[in-house]
């Protein structure tokens, strides 16, 4: 990883605990994302995922360590990170088009009135809302409010949108499309993208790098799992691709077992080298070798390589 | 549905109009007539005795004196002798003026203690003992510092609206959703900005109402201050009417005091609505 567009370097989290102790719910944090990247992070409650998306945007602060975005050490919230929330917050009181171009004139103060708006329709229409502009939030479906959230992120044209399990509110159907949205967006804009979800399908279908923490408090990002699907995959036949189920097994391993016995399974964990792991690759090499061609049918099965 | 609904709630206040209406008329008729009496005896008593008029004025009685009142309400034969368009005026005036300064103070105040938790420490224990001490209270005070029986009673005023206003406001404030405020954060909107575009806009439910309960205590208030320090106002003209023991005009000014609270009430409430948001 040579371009390191973000980059989260040694932080730390502690609360003041009700003993007078304190809880640290990380410490020692690295992890880094390249340009154009989609990252997914995947732990259980309380692993201190949404700490890190809100140190990254700036609404929390590390108690050590720092964050540097784009070659610069981030201090508190900025216009280039935008986030979208997971339970929408739209202003209520505003209308669609008005929670967008609240965005758009916080950005650019001096645009006239004319100019945010159409600056803004712009957006509504990227996420499929045309017509809708001028309703209120109590007007819309929870996915209508979802979309409105990511246009109003990406109004801003930030240079990270940051993402706290954005669709975990939403029903399974309205999730899918939205994923579609947000996948086709990401990709035609080249955004570099941070999401927190719980759902694993979600991360494989969306993330180049899948971020997997292990269970808090005292929590560590234990391995970065390379999605080695192909980058032009498709929600239909993306479960019917030879690696996915070697790579949601893996996670899925991860999240069960491995999550809660890795402090103690793995002593020589370094921090700052996290394994980069990228499950069925190598099966796809042994594939044409003799003898081996009933483990590669079944990628899934076989431990997978582990480099750092 | 609906419609019929209010139809039937219409009908049913229309009959238990008409039937305490009828009561109070029955209650109030004459008696019996009068007792043999000296004539110059019955000259003092007055009709009650004579004729066995009720002492308490009838429905009829009281809708004649209204009528009266409503034909010229606007007369001034002097400082005892004035419409009761110009009672209620100056009530109104005194009303309006104390109120509107306490929205000033109460609101950017509010604003203040609803923002910052030290402020809101250090003036919660002034604030815990100011706010139950009755407003009439403040008047002699007031009307030793102000040498002015009208400031005085404007100020009495002040006082009582201003609590139920500065502690909404300042609940409302805080009770801002955190999310909004993060929003406003992420998209790096300044403090004043953020007042005025996020936290007015979501406190004011809770901000109007507390206006509103304001006004109800503020038009309570006057009655009672104004029969304290006299001269104008519909409170005066209520204790100026006992003394001329002209009930008719008392309860006359019951009744306005009662359709002018209401009026008011329902202001705040068309405000309190236009600034709701549904979720």
């Amino acid at each position: 990883m040579t371009d390191k567009f973000i980059s989260i370097e040694a932080i730390a989290r502690r609360y003041p605990g009700a003993d007078g102790k304190e809880t640290t719910v990380f410490e020692d944090l690295w992890l880094s994302m390249g340009r154009g990247e989609f990252g997914c992070v995947i732990g259980h409650s309380g692993c201190g995922k949404t700490t890190v998306l809100n140190i990254l945007a700036g609404l929390d602060q590390p108690s050590e360590g720092a964050v540097i975005v784009d070659g610069q050490a981030i201090e508190g919230t900025s216009l280039d990170r935008a986030v979208i929330f997971q339970s929408h917050a739209l202003l209520p009181w505003r209308t669609v088009l008005g929670n967008v171009a609240y965005a758009v004139t916080s950005k650019w103060r001096n645009w006239d009135r004319a100019k945010v708006k159409a600056h803004a329709q712009t957006f509504i229409d990227l996420v499929g809302l045309t017509g809708s502009e001028h309703k209120r939030p109590s007007e819309l479906s929870g996915g209508m409010k979802q979309r409105v959230g990511i246009a109003r992120a990406l109004s801003i044209t930030p240079k990270i949108m940051l993402m706290d399990e954005p669709f975990s509110a939403l029903d399974a159907l309205t999730r899918g499309t939205l994923q579609d949205e947000v996948r086709r967006i990401c990709l035609e804009t080249g955004q570099t993208a941070f999401m927190i979800t719980h759902d694993v399908d979600e991360a494989i279908y969306l993330a180049d790098k899948i971020f997997l923490m292990t269970n808090g408090p005292g929590a560590v990002l234990a391995e970065i799992v390379e999605n080695p699907l192909p980058k032009d995959r498709g929600r239909i036949d993306l479960h019917r691709h030879p690696y996915y189920y070697a790579l949601r097994n893996h996670i899925v391993d991860f999240l069960v077992s491995r999550s809660k016995t890795f402090a103690s399974d793995v002593t020589d964990h370094d921090p700052r080298n996290v394994p980069v792991v990228r499950p069925g690759k190598p099966e796809l090499v042994i594939a044409s070798g003799p003898g081996d061609s009933e483990q590669a049918s079944w990628p899934g099965l076989s431990r997978p390589s582990t480099s750092s | 549905m609906t419609s019929s609904l209010r139809f039937r709630a219409a009908v049913v206040s229309i009959v238990l109009f008409a039937a305490f209406l009828g009561i109070w008329h029955l209650a109030t008729r004459p008696t019996a007539a009068a007792h043999n009496m000296s004539p110059e005896y019955a000259k003092l008593m007055g009709l009650t005795a004579t004729q066995g008029k009720s002492a308490m004025p009838g429905p009829l009685d009281v809708g004649a004196k209204l009528w009266e009142h409503l034909r010229q309400p606007f007369y001034d034969n002097g400082p005892n002798d004035k419409g009761l368009g110009i009672q209620l005026g100056y009530s109104i005036a005194r009303v309006a003026l104390g109120y509107f300064l306490a929205v000033i103070v109460a609101i950017p105040l509010g604003f203040l203690i609803g923002m910052s938790p030290l402020i809101s420490k250090a003036l919660d224990p002034f604030i815990q003992v100011l706010k139950p001490i009755s407003p009439l209270a403040w008047m002699p005070l007031a009307l030793y510092t102000i040498k002015d029986s009208s400031i005085s009673a404007i100020f009495v005023i002040f006082i009582c609206s201003v609590w139920p206003m500065l502690l909404n406001t300042a609940f409302g404030v805080a009770a801002v959703r955190k999310e909004w405020i993060n929003v406003a954060r992420t998209l790096e909107v300044g403090t004043v900005r953020r007042a005025f575009t996020v936290i007015l806009p979501a406190a004011a439910p809770t901000i109007l109402t507390g206006m509103r309960i304001s006004i109800g205590i503020a038009w309570l208030v006057i009655v009672a201050a104004e029969m304290l320090v006299g001269g104008t106002g519909i409170g005066y003209f209520v204790w100026n009417e006992w003394n001329n023991l002209s009930i008719t005009n008392v309860i006359i000014a019951i009744l306005l005091i009662g359709i002018v609270g209401m009026l008011l009430d329902q202001i705040l409430a068309r405000f309190t609505r236009m600034v709701t948001f549904p979720e």
